[in-house]
């Protein structure tokens, strides 16, 4: 958001010092989908599309809504298809835009060896660069949502942006653009959290929904009303959810973290890697210089003593 | 035609010389070599963002994730050959665990306290075993890392294993590498002579080899150069 581009400098006719001068709201962005009011209408895919520039993929049909299983390389957006019963046997069809949910603690910037192939932005924003990008795909192994995609044509890995490009110039992105319900909302964290918070009150007050809440996993200070599973430091894609305890009733994970594996590869084994082949080279040299290369001669030849 | 080189194995010997290494042995140690070398550079750009800068050396990011898989089948083939090869010079035996309770010995150049060794002795051996299951690993780990676009979707929760055992054993190789490396360049003079150009002296053999030296001069005198023939010419 570009907000900060428009800082009061000098206000006219007004006495005394200039209000609001060199003060900026500093915020991360956030996403706010509330699946409560999500209608399936896939406008928000069509618009991802559109923005992004890639054409409609083939779809797999099913016998269901469901476009294709799983979001691509060129397909960022995609709403998710479920049906389940409830506690009372009622049977619940939902639905969810799935999209990649911009970490705080990003999986898949973590595990990423390429030199600038994964950026954070201070807004929260994760976004990739295909430039740097080497194909080796350690993003997919350490991402807990499955969002990262390869290409298998440019050899390179393709996931949402959160329209960087848009939010940079100071737009929304283009699947809030498109949503005819208002389910999606864009804005600061705090904001749509505090959006988010009423809409839940909104359904324990007035809708069956008595276990309503938002997903926000791995978000340090969790509020009463927010299920936030998982190690991941919260995200820039929160959900409103009818029941916030079944997040894998919408293909959510209950429990999203950086894969224990990788963060025992990218922390503790690299380190002692390293300090290991250091360590072990002095060594050697400290060895070299005590005892030297071994002399071909009869004092050191093989069980000469025992003879 | 009188020259004094007699040609065995592939292998140019002068007087007083053996056959440590035939030809086809010493191909198959240089195919594993380089491309172990090959394989460490890259891997090592890919391990930690202190060392990039080799996969520039080598062609940038892209080139390395394209090559690294097709050096390791390479040189896991190599390795497969180096083990149909010395599968049988590499078992360890009881002179082996003799020779390794006196290994200190062998460490700081006191060889005469130490019992005499076959044609690999226990360090040797030891490395070779660990490179060998070092790249039993590598392969199987690297081959699903490979195509994970593949694995992921079906077993996610795989991969992360998968790349984690194949740094660790990486490293595992590494630490044996680095070894190997000091002591054929630096610490045992007239060992890197051997490996390229198979031949060492018959006194190097008696020094280091005493064991392989003894069998050599009972079952296979074609690896030792004639004027050993003579009785009594050593010793």
């Amino acid at each position: 958001m570009s907000n900060s581009l428009l800082e009061i400098k000098a206000i006219s006719g007004h006495r005394g010092g200039t209000p609001g001068k060199g003060v900026s709201r500093d915020y991360d962005v956030c996403k706010l989908v509330d699946t409560t009011t999500c209608i399936g209408c896939k406008a928000c895919e069509v618009a991802c599309l559109e923005w992004n520039g890639y054409e409609f993929r083939d779809t797999t049909f099913d016998n269901t809504y469901q476009t294709m299983p799983s979001t691509e390389w060129n397909f960022w957006n995609l709403i998710k298809f479920n049906e389940v019963e409830d506690d009372n046997g009622n049977l619940q069809w939902l639905m969810r835009k799935d999209q990649c949910m911009h970490c705080e603690e990003p999986g898949c910037l973590i595990a990423c060896p390429a030199d600038g192939a994964i950026v954070q932005y201070t807004n929260g924003i994760v976004d990739f660069n295909q430039a740097n990008c080497i194909g080796c795909q350690y993003c997919v192994t350490g991402c807990p949502f499955n969002i990262p995609k390869f290409n298998t044509a440019t050899k390179k890995v393709y996931k949402c942006t959160l329209c960087s490009d848009r939010v940079g110039a100071g737009l929304e992105p283009a699947c809030i653009k498109s949503c005819p319900t208002g389910c999606l909302h864009f804005g600061s964290k705090e904001d749509m959290l505090n959006l988010a918070h009423n809409r839940v009150e909104q359904l324990k007050r007035e809708t069956s929904h008595k276990n309503a809440g938002i997903y926000n996993p791995g978000d340090p200070n969790p509020t009463p009303g927010m299920s936030s599973p998982g190690s991941i430091g919260g995200t820039h894609v929160i959900y409103v959810l009818h029941d916030k305890d079944k997040p894998d009733q919408y293909s959510l994970p209950a429990d999203p973290s950086v894969p224990f594996f990788v963060k025992l590869w990218k922390g503790p084994l690299k380190w002692l890697g390293g300090l290991g082949m250091f360590l072990g080279a002095a060594a050697l040299f400290g060895h070299y210089v005590r005892y030297g290369p071994k002399p071909v001669d009869e004092a050191t030849t093989q069980g000469r003593a025992k003879e | 035609m009188s020259s004094n080189i007699v040609v065995r194995h592939g292998t140019d010997l002068r007087e007083d010389e053996m056959v440590r290494y035939t030809l086809k042995e010493r191909m198959c140690h240089w195919l594993a070599g380089i491309s172990y070398l090959y394989l460490l550079a890259s891997g090592l750009a890919l391990f930690t963002p202190y060392l990039y800068w080799i996969a520039y050396i080598l062609g940038g990011g892209g080139t390395i994730r394209f090559w690294h898989p097709w050096v390791g089948l390479l040189f896991f083939v190599s390795v497969m050959w180096m083990h149909s090869i010395w599968k049988r010079d590499m078992k360890i035996t009881a002179d082996d665990r003799r020779w390794s309770k006196a290994v200190k010995n062998y460490v700081t150049n006191r060889d005469d306290q130490l019992p005499p060794a076959g044609h690999f002795n226990y360090g040797q051996k030891q490395f070779y075993w660990a490179m060998f299951w070092g790249t039993l690993v590598l392969l199987i780990t690297g081959v699903l890392m490979w195509f994970p676009e593949l694995v992921a979707s079906r077993a996610h929760w795989l991969m992360p294993i998968m790349v984690f055992l194949h740094c660790t054993a990486a490293l595992v190789t590494i630490g044996a590498f680095m070894i190997h490396i000091y002591m054929g360049l630096f610490f045992v003079s007239g060992g890197l002579h051997g490996i390229l150009w198979g031949r060492v002296p018959v006194s190097w053999a008696k020094a280091h080899h005493r064991l392989w030296y003894e069998q050599m001069q009972r079952d296979d005198r074609s690896r030792i150069s004639s004027s050993s023939f003579k009785p009594g010419a050593d010793d």
